[in-house]
């Protein structure tokens, strides 16, 4: 197992090359221009200094070099200096987007919260919400509960976020009046502090729609594996013998059978953590909540090249990293499983 | 292959896929899918010839209403007809799901039957999946999408140079699943006796695969077509919602969506039919493929 990691580890690091030079290329070989915004007034030896300044002069592959440098030596040895105030950086240059002209990843720390609190939340909700319809639709299979169950699912595992996100916002923003009860608002607010219940309770107003709209998409999948899972299970011959022993049906559906099932259903949702982040891109437009997504998606509009490679990598670390938990994690769970 | 076959009457042989169907029309699911899926065909395809106001003629004088006789769907801001938006929109987001299915599918097939077949292109094939399948898909679209967009247009107009550039970019990254099922199944294929059969006569490679590997691994091909179109589609209709996609001129559902939110207070309509429309065909597409799937699995159709 821990040299199969360790393998495994080892395969990411070009894995991971391979795909910060992908995003790289793309956006060197790319016509745009990050000065294009600028006023056309300034003159043409200026925005040369201007580009000059951005670190643009120098040939593409210094500046890819630079940008890996800075991101695993640079910015590591930042973040080791405010947590144990040493002085490692020495003032060293960071990597500075071309929009703000302030350091990436000061952007992505301000980012971060609002997408674990609303994504993460729409995940975590979803899963577990999966996980009983699921255990329930294979039990009693084409009951009334299965039947509704499977088609909820099928409709949110193919209707799109975009598409549930705006039918929802037509029906609890638009048709109902403001001063119901029932209305809740359609844009996210990111300055609100929660101090007491009644900012709790605009709060809470405000996730409802887009945490329901990420949980019934991540739902609606898990719980097919879920119930399909169950359905294989349940069909063996250790659960006739756990009947013909007379186990109760409620310890053999928790303890023997919902254990087992649960296995390839675990890695699944491990698989869909990254997730989170990419699929943030839609839903955080949809509801406006200026997290992690909708910042890539400004700075894709902007030519940021250096943010866009930035937030690109770290999705990829994070699809990377996932797809090994889940590996490993099989092989954990299921004896069955041997990787060496 | 079977027309030989249904010439001798005398044994009355079944073609195999009127056993597929059979099993298919038990799918109720499925069978829902094929009428609402040959509904919006119909609806794009012949729509526009039955009502034919141009979609993109502008009448300022009757702009943002509602739905009236002359505009079943109302109109909008510019007073363009919504429902010859819809058809048209529907044409190009068929369109779109359709060729981006077939670039993926080709790509899939090769990469999966030259990995399964040549045992020394099987490591290095398979790594290139992994890579593609490691790659942060969306953003990545989004960048291709925004980065060429402009001077694909100049070079080759607005709505070929949009469907050309998306159609390309959806395609290239949607081909690995098709190709590790494939691979998988012309792995365990290659280890069957009329393979070996077929190459103790001397069966060249290139025609091995296109007689015998080919036409075995239809059923799997067959259900992530299906499953492929779904997938462009809402691939698609994302990147024109995020404003990325076809221009307003060519409206895709997805692109009417993400106009109609702008006026949603005033016209919530607008945004309604794209919604439905966008749904049905992608439920109806992933029921047909459920059907599919279970049709074309022999352990099932034999019960």
């Amino acid at each position: 197992m821990l040299t199969f990691t360790i393998r495994r580890l080892l395969f990411a690091i070009p894995t991971l090359l391979f795909i910060s030079l992908v995003i790289f290329l793309i956006l060197e070989l790319a016509p745009g221009d990050p000065l294009a915004d600028m006023p056309m007034t300034i003159p043409p030896d200026v925005k040369e200094k201007i580009r000059l300044s951005l670190g643009l002069g120098r040939p593409a592959y210094i500046r890819y070099g630079l940008w890996l440098y800075n991101l695993f030596v640079t910015e590591p040895s930042y973040w080791i200096d405010s947590a144990f105030h040493t002085h490692l950086a020495d003032g060293a240059q960071r990597i500075i987007s071309f929009q703000t002209r302030a350091p990436v990843f000061d952007t992505i720390a301000e980012r971060i919260p609002q997408t674990l609190l609303v994504v993460g939340m729409g995940y975590l909700v979803g899963t577990l919400i999966s996980l009983p319809i699921g255990i329930i639709s294979a039990y009693k299979q084409y009951s009334w509960f299965d039947q509704f169950g499977t088609f909820v699912s099928m409709v949110g595992f193919s209707v799109p976020t975009f598409v549930t996100g705006v039918m929802l916002i037509v029906i609890f923003s638009v048709m109902i009046p403001s001063t119901s009860f029932f209305w809740l608002p359609s844009i996210y607010d990111t300055t609100l502090r929660v101090t007491d219940w009644n900012s709790f309770v605009l709060q809470f107003r405000q996730m409802i729609m887009p945490v329901f709209v990420l949980a019934l998409y991540q739902a609606a999948q898990v719980s097919r594996y879920m119930r399909a899972s169950m359905l294989d299970n349940l069909s063996m011959d250790y659960v006739r013998t756990a009947r013909a022993k007379g186990l109760s049906e409620r310890v053999l559906l928790l303890k023997h059978v919902l254990r087992n099932s649960l296995i390839p259903v675990i890695t699944v949702i491990a698989l869909g953590v990254p997730s989170i982040f990419t699929g943030a891109i839609i839903t955080e437009n949809v509801f406006k909540v200026n997290g992690l997504g909708q910042q890539l998606l400004l700075s894709i509009q902007g030519n940021d090249a250096p943010m866009v490679l930035t937030i690109s990598f770290i999705f990829a670390i994070l699809i990377v990293l996932f797809n090994l938990i889940a590996d490993v994690l099989y092989g954990i769970l299921d004896p069955r499983i041997r990787y060496d | 292959m079977t027309d030989r076959t249904i010439d001798l009457k005398a044994a009355k042989p079944r073609n195999q896929w009127w056993d597929v169907w059979d099993q298919f029309r038990t799918h109720k699911g499925a069978l829902m899918g094929m009428f609402v899926l040959g509904f919006i065909l119909f609806c794009t395809l012949v729509g526009p010839h039955l009502w034919d106001i141009d979609p993109k003629l502008i009448d300022i004088r009757a702009r943002a209403k509602g739905p009236s006789m002359a505009h079943p769907l109302g109109t909008d801001q510019l007073g363009r007809d919504m429902l010859a938006r819809l058809f048209s929109g529907g044409r190009i987001t068929i369109a779109v799901g359709m060729t981006a299915m077939v670039l993926s599918l080709v790509l899939g097939t090769f990469i999966g039957v030259v990995a399964g077949y040549f045992r020394r292109l099987d490591g290095i094939l398979m790594r290139l999946t992994d890579l593609f399948l490691a790659l942060p898909l969306l953003p990545l679209l989004l960048l291709m999408v925004m980065l060429f967009r402009e001077s694909l247009v100049l070079s080759l107009g607005p709505e070929n140079g949009v469907f050309i550039l998306i159609v390309f970019a959806i395609g290239i990254t949607s081909w690995m699943h098709t190709a590790r099922i494939v691979r998988g199944d012309v792995l365990a294929l290659k280890e069957r006796e009329f393979v070996l059969a077929s190459r103790s006569i001397g069966t060249p490679a290139r025609r091995m695969i296109l007689r015998h590997i080919l036409p075995n691994v239809m059923s799997p091909i067959m259900v992530s077509a299906t499953l492929g179109v779904a997938n462009a589609v809402i691939t698609e209709s994302a990147l024109s919602f995020l404003g990325l996609g076809f221009p307003p001129d060519f409206p895709t559902w997805g692109r009417l969506l993400s106009d109609g939110m702008v006026y949603i207070n005033q016209n919530p309509e607008r945004v309604i039919w794209p919604a439905i429309a966008l749904s049905a065909l992608v439920l109806s597409i992933n029921y047909i493929g459920d059907g599919l799937r279970d049709a074309l699995d022999p352990r099932i159709r034999g019960r």
